[in-house]
């Protein structure tokens, strides 16, 4: 099926088989290979991504049914080779370990920080429930997610 | 796993969707949110050969409150209602538990509709359908009918909706003043189905309880009513000993299922303790309503 959609910002076109994931189509199909798939059935989070100002789980999404809808992915977060706030402040509390959750992480707490700026650690611990770290490096996460919150209340 | 091969259809309107479903009939699935649809097509556990994705049918989604009752189209989102004043005023039981489903991300895409289409008895929706009475309008070749919710949920992951027909709303009654709620669960782990969940909604007047509600989810293949409990607890002023004996009759003659997560006793002991809890927050609740 044809499909238009953006993705980061810009237009993008696609004939995905129905049965392909939105995770699929944006890793095999426009090479965003940010965005990682561990479970593949909704249980990790890794694959989480922002639709339409909404974090979901691209792998419990058809990329059918993302045509017309705007896409984030970890890459459209920043300048080419820059950090955004979040990314930054993760790194600064040493938030990632083996890294592979980390792409789910990040985009569930930049769509749940974007409409809570003031959330507090419980909420925060909250937001963050359905995304799993095998590493299990959660404080580290969650302290990068408030400092993030904090830094964003100052500018 | 990558999900199998499978046809694809969008129709744009309600019609349109049954017309498809009585050309397909058992061999179609119904994708609405896709959160519990799309895990047991990649686990193989489903295999139909079409899928009919009614996300584009518009008149589907919204809430609307008329007559004491709050219509809910049955695409709805979660996180749209978790959202709606209007389901957080009428229909608090149902407001309790909304957050209590799945994560942030799952309820940005899970329905209303789809979480009860789907039936898992240890889901929260269903237990609260059932405590409700919630009617459920389905649209089939020969036009609409309404299904109680006594007679909506026929066991695990079945309802009494036919290969033909569609769901497209589901009523909740308006919560008068005076009545209380509770949604109470036991997981795992946050976020998880429950091992044993419990919706309560408690009615005072004059200090008196005029009308009570116990629907279990995760003790049997469908949500179920704490009949003889509730009987029990109507025309009674409320007090702790009451409630451990209406925890009694509730967990008396169930069957609970043991598993991995917890034996039958388990549950049993559970439940009741359940019931303790939420008949108690019920009835502060209820004052709070007056």
């Amino acid at each position: 099926m044809d499909i238009t959609l953006r993705v980061n910002g810009a237009a993008c076109t696609g004939s995905p088989e129905a049965r392909k994931t939105l995770a699929d189509f944006l890793r095999d199909d426009l090479n965003l290979t940010g965005t990682h798939l561990g479970c593949e059935h909704g249980v990790c989070g890794a694959c989480t991504v922002i639709v339409d100002g909404r974090a979901v789980r691209s792998c419990l999404m058809l990329a059918v049914q993302a045509a017309g809808s705007e896409v984030t992915t970890v890459e459209g977060l920043a300048p080419d080779g820059g950090l955004g706030t979040l990314q930054q402040a993760m790194w600064d509390s040493h938030s990632f370990q083996c890294g592979f959750c980390t792409p789910g992480f990040v985009m569930q707490a930049v769509a749940f920080l974007g409409d809570h700026p003031d959330a507090d650690e419980q909420q925060i611990r909250e937001a963050l429930s359905g995304n799993i770290c095998r590493c299990t490096g959660y404080q580290s996460i969650i302290d990068g997610v408030l400092l993030a919150a904090e830094r964003n209340r100052e500018h | 796993m990558k999900l199998p091969l499978v046809e694809y259809e969008a129709p744009k309107t309600v019609p349109e969707a049954v017309e498809l479903l009585a050309e397909y009939q058992d061999e179609a699935s119904v994708l609405a949110g896709g959160q519990s649809l799309i895990p047991l097509l990649a686990l193989r556990l489903a295999h139909p050969a079409v899928l009919i994705d009614i996300n584009g049918i518009a008149e589907l989604s919204g809430v609307s409150a008329a007559d004491g009752w709050v219509a809910i189209g049955a695409m709805t989102r979660e996180y749209v209602a978790e959202e709606s004043e209007t389901i957080a005023d009428a229909v608090p039981l149902l407001a309790a538990a909304l957050p209590l489903i799945g994560h942030e991300a799952i309820r940005s895409r899970g329905t209303i509709g789809g979480s009860l289409a789907h039936a898992d008895p240890a889901a929260e929706l269903p237990a609260v359908a059932r405590a409700l009475d919630a009617e459920f309008v389905v649209c089939g070749p020969s036009g609409a009918r309404v299904v109680p919710a006594a007679e909506w949920f026929e066991g695990y992951l079945t309802t009494s909706r036919r290969p033909d027909e569609l769901l497209t709303e589901v009523r909740f009654p308006a919560a008068g003043r005076g009545t209380g709620i509770s949604f109470q669960e036991v997981t795992r782990r946050h976020g998880d189905f429950a091992i044993v969940g419990l919706a309560a909604s408690l009615t005072l007047s004059a200090g008196a309880i005029s009308d009570a509600r116990l629907a279990f989810a995760g003790l049997s293949d469908v949500p179920v009513r704490a009949g003889d409990a509730e009987d029990l607890l109507v025309g009674e002023r409320p007090s702790a000993e009451l409630f451990d004996e209406a925890a009694r009759r509730a967990t008396d003659d169930i069957d609970p299922p043991a598993d991995l997560h917890g034996s039958a006793e388990y549950r049993r002991k559970v439940a009741a303790a359940l019931v303790r809890r939420g008949l108690r927050a019920a009835a502060d609740n209820a004052g709070e309503r007056q």
